[in-house]
Order: structure tokens, then C-alpha cells, then sequence
């Protein structure tokens, strides 16, 4: 089972799918952020065994550079939810539509 | 044998903690839980013996961006959160659908997906990887030779979001010294964004 590719995929797919879960389900900010991450987290372990077993260093730096990525998308995010704490006291995700209409 | 062990403790504890991330009500708890997720991801990088990226993971997302959330988490004062629902009600109806039809459809291109033929493979067996002395070795001989420009434009977009985010995290009156004497404040007067409580984000000069 360690030694077969289908079973890291798997897991990598079930993170993903949680991940999207907490992103359309949960009401705060934060954990919507949180649950980014964990499907960056099914990516980056998809795309770290493509590169095991495929015996090719892409899939190495494909996850490095989605680690990068993923450091620079929550500060980035974190630094907006700040801002968006600040002006309106309060983070969930259904309560912030200034931008919708 | 013992590698099958350590898969499967590895996969079934991070997918349970997955679901803790998800679900847990309180935020630090969804973080702790994420931390967790980190750790056993990198435990099942280190069973696919990808050492560098177990160990990178570790550092870069239990290192640095868990504690950055958790920071924040404790920087913003989330008491009045307490007594709220904490999913959305009106998008369960349709968050579980697709999230099992994500699931189901990843998972079918999981089953149908092989590793390449031999033949097709990169040079980079585990063979070579040991004579160049491991991952870290292997990762850098290929990050320095054939992927030089991506690691310097990924190290532009490091200073860019750092940059950006200290812009947009810095209240727009932060930025005047104390005793200097500031002309744009005699200008605009008191009408002006900056006086509204910190309404604007840019700094208006």
C-alpha cells in the first residue's frame, strides 16, 4: 500500500474535498482560510507523489513552489482579514457583501 | 510491512484531523487541527521517502503559517463569536453534494491514474537520489540548474506579499513620526478619509 501511487492519491483527494467542504460551509473567516490551506495540503501531497513516482524532480518543485505560494496567500489573506476585522468588527463570510451589489 | 503501517496511521489520523479542521467550532481548535493534518502529511511524504519535503512542510506550514494564523487568531478579539452558528445553514444543502462529487470524481481519476512506464520515467530514481547523497541534494541540482528563473520569480512574490501585506495591515495613521511636523494634515483639515476613523486603507498624500 506505501508503495503504490493510487493510495497517496487518495488521500490527497480526500483533503482536497474536505478542504472545499470547510470553505463552502463554514461561516468564519478564519476557518475558511484554515480549510484553504488544507486543500493546498491534497495538492501539495498529490503533486509530491507524481514526482516519487514518476522518479522526476518536477513534482518536488511543483510542491515548493506551491509552498511558496501558499506562505505569500496567507499572509496576504490574514493581513486582509485584519484590515476587514478592523472596519467591521466581526468576520463571517455571509455578513460581508459591500462588494456584492 | 511496516511501511504499510505507517501509511495507514498516517493517512487515517490526517484525514480524521482533516475533518476536525472542518467541523470544530472554534477556530484555534480548527488550526491545532491543521497542524496536526501538517505533520501526518509530512509523515506520509517521509514514507514515500521524500525527505526534503517532509521536512520543508514541517518548517514552512507548522513553522510559519499555522503560527501566523494562530496569531491572528488571538490578535482579533473573536469572544462575540461564541453564541453564533457556525455553518452555514442554507449552503449545507449544496457544500455536501459538491464536496462528494469532488470527492468521488478525484477519486475515480485516482483509481485510473498508473505511474508513468519505466521507460517514460525522469532520471531522478531513488538510486540516483541516493548517489547524489538524498532529496535535499537531488532537489537542489535541479532548483539551481533547470528552474533558476522560477526560484527567483517565486522569490519576487515573497517580497510582494510581504510588502503588501504590511501595507494593508498598517492603520492609515501609523505611518506619521511623532514629532515631526506633518503639512498634509494642515491642507486637508479634519474632513479629509484619515479622520474618519480609519476608513481609508491607502495613505491618502
Amino acid at each position: 500500500m506505501a508503495d503504490s501511487l493510487n493510495a497517496y492519491l487518495y488521500v490527497g483527494a480526500i483533503l482536497f474535498a474536505l478542504g472545499m467542504l470547510g470553505v463552502l460551509v463554514r461561516r468564519s473567516l478564519i476557518v475558511v482560510l484554515l480549510s484553504m490551506e488544507l486543500m493546498l495540503q491534497g495538492v501539495n501531497l498529490t503533486m509530491g507523489a507524481f514526482g516519487v513516482f514518476n522518479e522526476d524532480m518536477g513534482g518536488y518543485m511543483l510542491t515548493l513552489a506551491s509552498l511558496t505560494i501558499a506562505a505569500s496567500e496567507s499572509v496576504v489573506g490574514l493581513a486582509i482579514l485584519v484590515v476587514v476585522s478592523r472596519k467591521a468588527r466581526e468576520l463571517y463570510t455571509d455578513r460581508m457583501d459591500g462588494m456584492k451589489w | 510491512m511496516i511501511e504499510d503501517i505507517t501509511f495507514v496511521y498516517m493517512a487515517v489520523i490526517a484525514v480524521l484531523a482533516a475533518l476536525a479542521t472542518v467541523l470544530v467550532r472554534s477556530p484555534v481548535r480548527s488550526a491545532l487541527s491543521l497542524v496536526v493534518v501538517v505533520f501526518h502529511v509530512a509523515g506520509l511524504f517521509a514514507v514515500m521517502d521524500a525527505m526534503f519535503l517532509a521536512v520543508i512542510q514541517v518548517m514552512v506550514y507548522a513553522g510559519a503559517i499555522i503560527v501566523l494564523f494562530l496569531f491572528t487568531i488571538m490578535l482579533l478579539d473573536l469572544r462575540h463569536e461564541a453564541g453564533e452558528p457556525y455553518l452555514h445553514k442554507n449552503q449545507l444543502w449544496l457544500g455536501i453534494p459538491l464536496a462528494i462529487l469532488l470527492l468521488v470524481e478525484a477519486g475515480w481519476i485516482a483509481l485510473n491514474t498508473e505511474p508513468l512506464a519505466e521507460a517514460a520515467r525522469g532520471a531522478y530514481d531513488a538510486a540516483a537520489i541516493a548517489e547524489l547523497g538524498g532529496t535535499g541534494q537531488a532537489l537542489a541540482e535541479v532548483l539551481f540548474n533547470e528552474y533558476l528563473l522560477p526560484f527567483e520569480i517565486a522569490g519576487v512574490l515573497l517580497l510582494a506579499s510581504s510588502v503588501g501585506a504590511l501595507l494593508l495591515a498598517r492603520r492609515p495613521d501609523e505611518d506619521k513620526l511623532p514629532d515631526a511636523p506633518d503639512p498634509v494634515d494642515d491642507v486637508t483639515g479634519p474632513d479629509d478619509e484619515r479622520a474618519e476613523g480609519g476608513a481609508a486603507i491607502w495613505p491618502t498624500r
